[in-house]
């Protein structure tokens, strides 16, 4: 089963989206939020995505869903740091962080591969949610 | 050449710099970026200042690339993966070298400058710190070619990231945050090429003395 990274500059947005995918999955999906510089300053930072990483890795991949800006050049770096092996294995989503993050645990947790899970999580953003 | 102390030197001066311009380039980045550009560079620098004890007896490189890891992981704004970046290949291109000829200074430029590149995917005129990097690495070969003095290619440098930092004014941003602004982020200097442009003058003040 595939892993899911949560990346925002706000480490309580991070948390919150990891608590909403969570309540989706009924946490069989293993959802690592790394949110902020630290746990109190807004910001993004490469080294608590990488272990955010580590912490999601399987050979079956992982899904890294962002916020904005700087998110995506920390969480490239992230992927950077890691293994060559494992670097191919981890994919940055143009989903939109929350409705994605939802939309990807419920694929994750049905056992969907990396490529079916991101095409799911992307496809959020045309959802429509007003009738 | 420039000593091991010397680099040292240059970064922790770095430090003091982008401490006092703290609220300067906050209040650059307030009409076009989300306010936090001076705050960010100074939590960074700061953080490098604590960890610089532990690798001062190390090489050059080392030293460098201890100032990227630092900076990636504490910036945080597009900064963070920029700087550190900029650092981390600059340590690479010089690697193990315990003094830095004008020639070494060029390479590492250089490397630091398409290291930037390639992580912001910036071009010239993008209204980026390449605007002011680029300018300062080219003022800087030639100079260095023509046979100029350190302390000569180190001020031309800083003049042309000044230079290049000015022309970023009447800029369309094309990235970042500020680039959401579409024209209204007309009429306003980077503040990434202001702290990179600090980053070339603090290299001539500290190092242009002495050679």
């Amino acid at each position: 089963m595939i892993g899911i990274v949560i990346v925002s500059h706000s480490p309580k947005v991070a948390e919150g989206v990891k608590d909403l995918a969570d309540q989706m999955s009924q946490k069989r999906v293993k959802v690592v939020a790394a949110g902020g510089v630290d746990d109190q300053t807004i910001g993004t930072n490469a080294e608590r995505i990488y272990n955010a990483l580590l912490e999601a890795y399987s050979d079956d991949g992982v899904l890294v869903l962002l916020d904005l800006g700087s998110a995506v050049m920390s969480a490239q770096m992230a992927i950077e740091m890691l293994p060559e092996d494992k670097q191919n294995k981890v994919v940055l989503s143009e989903a939109p962080l929350v409705e994605g993050a939802i939309v990807a645990a419920v694929e994750a947790s049905i056992g969907n591969d990396l490529a079916k899970v991101n095409a799911a999580a992307e496809a959020a953003s045309t959802m429509r949610k007003l009738p | 050449m420039i000593s091991k102390d010397a680099v040292l030197a240059w970064i922790r001066t770095l430090a003091d710099v982008y401490h006092e311009n703290r609220q300067y380039l906050t209040e650059l980045d307030s009409p076009i970026g989300d306010a936090d550009h001076g705050i960010n560079m100074d939590r960074g620098f700061q953080k490098v200042l604590e960890k610089l004890p532990g690798v001062e007896d190390k090489d050059i490189g080392s030293i460098l690339k201890t100032v990227g890891m630092t900076l990636v992981s504490t910036v945080g704004g597009a900064g963070g993966p920029l700087y550190g970046t900029f650092f981390m290949r600059a340590g690479m291109a010089i690697d193990a070298k315990e003094e830095l000829s004008a020639e070494d200074l060029v390479t590492m430029f250089q490397a630091a400058l398409d290291g930037v590149i390639q992580r912001g995917k910036a071009e010239l005129n993008d209204k980026t710190m390449v605007d002011a990097i680029t300018p300062a690495v080219e003022a800087l070969r030639e100079a260095v070619s023509s046979g100029a003095s350190l302390s000569e290619a180190l001020s031309k440098a800083a003049a042309a990231a000044e230079e290049g930092m000015k022309a970023t004014i009447p800029m369309l941003a094309k990235k970042g945050r500020a680039s959401y602004l579409g024209e209204r982020s007309i009429g306003h200097q980077d503040p990434g090429a202001t702290s990179s442009y600090l980053l070339f003058k603090t290299a001539y003040e500290t190092w242009g003395q002495a050679n």
